[in-house]
């Protein structure tokens, strides 16, 4: 996902908001079949056969199916490759690990920053505010090209000179933004009502933030961060484009398909991706289903 | 007697919506002040405004002495003087009730941890909620929250408490259980203010009733006076409205 499309906007996270709830589509699908029982299953069975069974079909007997076939599903190649992308891709969940984190902290204060009312936080509201603006309307790409390579050709003493740590840096620049937002949302949906409550307690406009407004707010976001996070995870693969001598999971894949002629270790790449972005997805969509469940209960109470 | 509440010349608008035009009011220590008035006549508005929730235009609130609408003064240490419980609870869904007692003791007035529990256990207790100690506020039922909330003010200990209709998101049948409560505290000699729709439990608790409307206070006295022999005609076309509909 070039440019960090994937990272979500303040609209695609408001609490409450219906596509949160895409998360039940396991039970959305298996849902009617339970209710029609054995017969529904038997249906959906058989036609799911039928459908796949068809497309299976299609695609053999398509034209060029074998120089497809050669190109992208080369199973010599595959094994050949395979072992160096798997002990590259230990490069992206590196980098995954170490911008997380920083992502999490950064973000959040950001965010924070952006809510603190009142005329003396004007300017940390603004500079909040331009930094979120500014780096979720540049690409993440050319973030991490800028400061990659970029910064290093400064030969500035006592910084890094290798790209990878500035490039790291302008992930973490590029999703904090998008994260700062997560969080902004999640605050801004906490009601009004809850402020003014800790306030007439005689709490301050800072510690309301810390132990009323903020734990609520993190609670609620949740599902969309880890949506972040996954798409974090894939975009550690932009990093290709300045990591040179120390290549991750898609550059290594790329001297392969270079050296060979042949994409099928750009598919092996993309495996790895999937192995860990999958079972984390299915996480998600559960954890969101479970908290629908939770606010659904709770609304009836 | 003490003073505990002078209000002079209160004005207070939403945009181009007065709110309050004027409200005088003075309270004694110990007074138990009920203020009955229409929707919009500016009952919460001024609650709202004696604990600085609202920002006052104009006009003068003076608590025990201190004038509390000056600038400069310091909000959070006349809030802590005075409780307020909301019509809708408001308590703190990430918490446990007992959480929700002692945070602002722990946070505000530096009370330790252990101290504050103790207080919030004694509280609990006299308000037969121990049980519910380490619950989450959403296990508990609207008149068991709303107690909550009252106990949650009382931890700060303050000497006035301000209730803002808060029996109104009630059921009927738990109303009665938070307005023991509140006679509770009466009893005890808690200065009170409270805006309320329950004119049975205005004239069996309140010490003065007030009528409020437009924004003023247009007649005030004891309740047997104002419930029985209203002098203004719209307090008497309020309350001739309140028994056609069978609230009393």
């Amino acid at each position: 996902m070039v440019g960090g499309g994937g990272g979500p906007g303040l609209a695609d996270f408001q609490p409450g908001d219906p596509r949160l709830g895409r998360g039940d589509r396991s039970s959305k699908i298996l849902g009617p079949l339970r209710a029609e029982g054995g017969r529904g299953v038997l249906v959906a069975t058989a036609s799911t056969f039928i459908v796949i069974g068809l497309i299976v079909f299609a695609v053999l007997h398509s034209a060029h199916w074998l120089e497809f076939k050669q190109a992208f599903f080369n199973a010599k190649v595959l094994g050949d490759s395979f072992p160096d992308i798997l002990r590259a891709f230990r490069r992206n969940i590196v980098y995954f690990l170490i911008a997380e984190p920083v992502i999490l902290v950064l973000a959040l204060l950001l965010a924070v920053m952006r809510s603190l009312p009142g005329p003396v936080f004007f300017p940390l509201r603004v500079i909040a505010t331009i930094y979120v603006d500014m780096f979720r309307g540049i690409p993440t790409i050319l973030v991490i090209y800028l400061l990659g390579f970029g910064v290093p050709a400064l030969q500035i003493p006592g910084l890094p000179t290798s790209a990878i740590p500035w490039a790291l840096l302008g992930l973490v620049l590029s999703y904090s933004a998008y994260v700062a937002e997560v969080y902004r949302a999640g605050i801004e949906s906490v009601h009004p009502s809850q402020a003014a409550a800790a306030r007439s307690l005689g709490l301050g406009r800072w510690q309301t933030l810390r132990f009323v407004i903020v734990p609520q707010a993190v609670r609620r976001v949740v599902p969309p961060l880890l949506n972040d996070f996954i798409a974090l995870q894939k975009d550690t693969a932009l990093i290709a484009v300045v990591s040179g001598v120390a290549p991750e999971a898609f550059l290594e894949s790329q001297i392969y398909q270079a050296a060979t002629f042949n994409f099928t270790p750009v598919l092996g790449a993309a495996i790895c991706f999937l192995v860990i972005t999958l079972p984390l997805t299915r996480f998600t969509d559960w954890l969101v289903g479970r908290q629908r469940k939770k606010r659904q209960s709770g609304a009836a109470l | 007697m003490n003073q505990a509440i002078q209000v002079e010349g209160l004005h207070k608008r939403f945009g181009s919506l007065e709110v309050l035009r004027g409200l005088d009011l003075s309270v004694d220590d110990h007074e138990v002040i009920c203020m009955i008035g229409a929707s919009g006549s500016g009952k919460s508005t001024l609650l709202r405004c004696l604990n600085l929730v609202e920002p006052i235009d104009s006009g003068s609130i003076v608590i025990h002495g201190r004038e509390i609408t000056a600038p400069g003064v310091e909000v959070n240490a006349i809030r802590r003087q005075i409780g307020i419980v909301f019509q809708s609870f408001n308590l703190f869904p990430h918490m446990t009730v007992r959480r929700n007692i002692t945070l602002a003791p722990t946070r505000v007035l530096k009370t330790t941890r252990g101290q504050a529990d103790e207080e919030a256990r004694q509280l609990l207790d006299r308000f037969g909620l121990l049980d519910k100690a380490d619950e989450y506020p959403d296990r508990l039922s609207g008149g068991q929250q709303q107690r909550v909330a009252i106990m949650r003010a009382l931890a700060m200990q303050p000497d006035i408490m301000l209730l803002d209709e808060v029996t109104s998101a009630l059921d009927p049948e738990l109303v009665a259980e938070v307005l023991d409560v509140i006679r509770e505290l009466a009893t005890g000699g808690m200065t009170m203010l409270i805006a309320t729709h329950e004119m049975g439990f205005a004239r069996d608790i309140a010490s003065r009733v007030c009528f409020l409307d437009q924004g003023v206070i247009l007649e005030q006295g004891p309740p047997e006076q104002i419930f029985t022999d209203p002098k203004e005609e719209r307090t008497k076309q309020f309350l001739q409205r309140i028994i056609a509909a069978g609230r009393m």
